[in-house]
């Protein structure tokens, strides 16, 4: 089982990626509500895979990205916000993101990107 | 405001509905608000816009409506902490869209929910503020563009 962490300042966002249908290879294993949040569960959970959102409270998914990346170098961060243009994706990339889906997603988009990202995890 | 930006927002809307997967919404002829009063519904989510523009984008619409669609995407909880979060999730994904077309320099912020309370609402000055009529179902809402 993959080790997933949720990042969305939105409940409803951080319950759908739960429930979200075909992700039963990956194992919840911590929801944060923005990005400090984030860091201190990436320290306690070792996640494999993050989903963070970018536009959230006190501190952002631009700003946390790179901090996540270094306290989980081996883990892929999928960025799954609505900040749908090219700059916005290039820039989260270039801090340290590996993927990106835009919302308002399918199960099925989610479930495509997380398991492309599963498949690029190093052996353990 | 240009009618392709106009367009950017009632396209983002109708994405939003088709992707969470509860159908089409119908949306009527756009018009400008003729006073400074926000138009409001039950619950309202609000994005505020800075960078190259600057004001505010909402979305506001009846609370039975938020409930249909919590409903629809297998929410089975209708408190209003989730139904605030619905409404701000919508605006947020309206106003994160439209970025598409206006580019990085569309800056928006986290959103901000109200009930009612159209006072806390603040319109831009010297702004013409465009109503976007939309229906789903047999429920009205509003997005409503006020930038400079």
């Amino acid at each position: 089982m993959k080790r997933l962490m949720i990042v969305d300042d939105s409940l409803i966002i951080r319950r759908r990626i739960k429930r979200a249908h075909g992700l039963d290879e990956f194992s919840v294993v911590g929801t944060a509500s923005n990005g400090e949040e984030a860091v201190a569960l990436a320290r306690q959970t070792a996640p494999d895979l993050i989903t963070i959102d970018l536009t959230m409270p006190h501190m952002d998914g631009i700003e946390a990205i790179p901090l996540l990346a270094s306290i989980c170098p081996d883990a892929r961060i999928l960025v799954v916000s609505a900040l749908a243009d090219k700059a916005t994706a290039i820039t989260a990339l270039s801090r340290g993101a590996h993927g990106f889906v835009c919302k308002p997603f399918t199960d099925d988009e989610l479930h495509d990107a997380l398991s492309e990202l599963a498949a690029d995890l190093p052996a353990r | 405001m240009e009618k392709e930006s106009i367009e950017v927002f009632i396209d983002s809307l109708a994405h939003f509905y088709r992707q969470v997967g509860v159908g089409e919404v119908q949306v009527g002829v756009p018009y400008l608000l003729d006073s400074r009063t926000p138009m409001v519904s039950d619950f309202t989510g609000i994005i505020g816009v800075s960078g190259k523009r600057r004001g505010c984008v909402y979305f506001s619409c009846p609370k039975a409506m938020l409930s249909y669609i919590l409903t629809s995407m297998g929410e089975r909880d209708n408190s209003s902490e989730h139904l605030c979060d619905l409404v701000g999730e919508i605006a947020n994904t309206i106003a994160g869209n439209a970025r598409k077309e206006f580019g990085a320099d569309f800056m928006i912020s986290v959103p901000v929910v109200i009930q009612g309370e159209p006072e806390r609402i603040h319109l831009p000055d010297n702004t013409r503020c465009v109503v976007i009529p939309t229906k789903w179902k047999s429920y009205q809402s509003i997005i409503v563009v006020a930038l400079e």
